[in-house]
């Protein structure tokens, strides 16, 4: 099914010719350059990289946390496109109970108290962590503990999903098992999905397209298309024989 | 158990050590007490009132002055901590005024506010105020950058709304910590503005002094040894009701 119809509307993040750098001792430091993406509604695409290739400041610009240094990015007039990002450790507050570090994100909206706590419940519900609420983030597994991030990023309803190496620091039972909750949730709730990783496997075996940047500063070294069919098997040889390509292409310095 | 024998014992040697020393230092029975006596002492201080009224006022200035230099201190301290730009301004003030002790205010206090209750509770809040000024302005430097990002990528982008949602909660904690050294300060705030004669323990504790009732003069020390302890306790109650989120 996947991949046969292109989208039909315009795309619902268009990025061109971005640039991403800092300040540093008054030097101007590049870190990504002439980044040029689209994404169509629904897309899950990942974006693969070595560290300090710039993936996380890319979705701190997309959110709005940083600005880009040069380039345009332009948003579907026609959408909100409301985003939500889930961090790499999942940096949860601390003092708050599970529920409430859930619905941090709708204490900005108009709703009433009631209304985000049965957000927040059905968000939690939403990753399988029904009746955790009272816990507080330090009576959780690191697992449970980035389900409730994910939650925190799903209540306020977001268009598109940023993720941020949601899954690097647990084990690989563990991942795997968000791994593929993740993908369920894609299914079901049709949001687009922007997933950072620096793990080539995972990256193949989650995402439609995957997008591989490499270089010093960084550069777009690769976009993939992941045509397999879903679901998928992480042993599948047509999966492995892309993760190598990709991985030879990053390798091409 | 053998611990709390020692305790036990270690204090009952204490008290008779205590006891038996005007027999061995002739002319020492007017300088000091000795244990026997407080309890009587007690009694008549409970008795005509005094005891009673004497705690009720240094009390309410301990805890009017108390409530004002943390409530200040905080304020001034997590706005320092959150604003580098009023941190600068005030950094020479900062410098200036940290090192003055409470008491050396005292002059000022009695020009100001008379032998009052008001002066009283300035000197409490005086000596108060840096001890959680630093102590809150320490907690919010040092949270979490990225708790601050979280906010922030949820839509929270002033300053304010970082504060209330993220740099105040983290820094509880840490400015907790200074509340309860400041409970400790203030006391001996209390009992020094008191000896300039601002009603309360201090004030009896003196007046007894000079009538060579050593015993009463005891009898207040041991009062607020005991009123330190169960206020002690019932902030460290407190903060572990605010902070069950500590692991």
């Amino acid at each position: 099914m996947e991949g046969v119809t292109p989208p039909p509307s315009p795309p619902l993040i268009e990025i061109e010719e971005l640039a991403l750098g800092y300040e540093h001792d008054g030097a101007h430091v590049a870190v990504l350059e002439r980044l040029d993406l689209s994404i169509a509604r629904g897309e899950f695409i990942a974006i693969l990289g070595a560290s300090g290739v710039g993936k996380s400041t890319l979705l701190r610009v997309l959110i709005g946390l940083a600005a880009p240094s040069a380039g345009v990015l332009r948003f579907d007039s026609r959408s909100d496109c409301a985003m939500a990002l889930v961090f790499q450790d999942a940096r949860l507050l601390p003092w708050r109970r599970v529920e409430a570090n859930v619905a941090l994100g709708l204490e900005k909206t108009k709703l009433s108290k009631e209304e985000r706590r049965v957000r927040a419940v059905e968000a939690l519900r939403g990753v399988g962590l029904e009746g955790f609420g009272e816990r507080f983030p330090h009576q959780l597994s690191g697992g449970q503990r980035q389900r409730v991030a994910l939650a925190r990023a799903l209540a306020v309803r977001p268009d598109v999903l940023l993720m941020d190496e949601p899954f690097s620091a647990l084990d690989t039972p563990t991942r795997q098992r968000l791994q593929d909750d993740l993908l369920m949730l894609w299914r079901e709730t049709g949001k687009t999905i922007l997933f950072v990783t620096h793990d080539i496997d995972e990256a193949v075996y989650l995402a439609e397209r995957v997008i591989a940047l490499g270089g010093k500063p960084g550069e777009v070294r690769a976009s993939v298309a992941i045509d397999v069919a879903r679901p998928r098997r992480r042993a599948d040889p047509h999966l492995r024989d892309i993760a190598s390509l990709v991985e030879s292409k990053l390798r091409s310095d | 158990m053998r611990r709390r024998l020692a305790s036990v014992l270690g204090l009952a040697l204490f008290l008779g050590a205590w006891e038996l020393v005007p027999l061995f230092t002739p002319g020492a029975r007017a300088l000091l007490p000795v244990p026997s006596q407080l309890p009587g002492a007690f009694w008549r201080e409970l008795q005509n009132g005094v005891w009673l009224a004497c705690v009720g006022a240094s009390l309410s200035h301990y805890l009017a002055g108390l409530l004002v230099g943390v409530t200040l201190g905080v304020a001034a301290g997590v706005a320092a901590g959150a604003h580098p730009p009023l941190e600068w301004a005030t950094a020479w003030i900062t410098r200036i005024l940290r090192p003055i002790p409470g008491l050396a205010w005292i002059p000022f206090a009695i020009l100001w506010f008379g032998v009052e209750e008001k002066a009283a509770m300035f000197i409490i809040a005086v000596g108060v105020f840096w001890i959680v000024y630093f102590s809150a302005h320490g907690a919010i430097r040092n949270v979490d950058r990225d708790l601050i990002e979280v906010a922030a990528a949820f839509g929270f982008r002033t300053s304010w709304e970082k504060l209330v949602k993220v740099q105040f909660p983290a820094s509880l904690p840490g400015i907790l910590v200074g509340v309860r050294t400041s409970l400790g300060q203030a006391w001996m705030a209390v009992v020094a503005a008191e000896l300039f004669g601002v009603a309360g323990l201090g004030q009896r504790m003196n007046q007894a002094s000079s009538l060579l009732a050593t015993d009463i003069v005891v009898v207040y020390m041991l009062t607020m040894a005991a009123l330190y302890g169960l206020i002690d306790m019932a902030f460290i109650f407190a903060q572990s009701r605010l902070l069950t989120w500590k692991a």
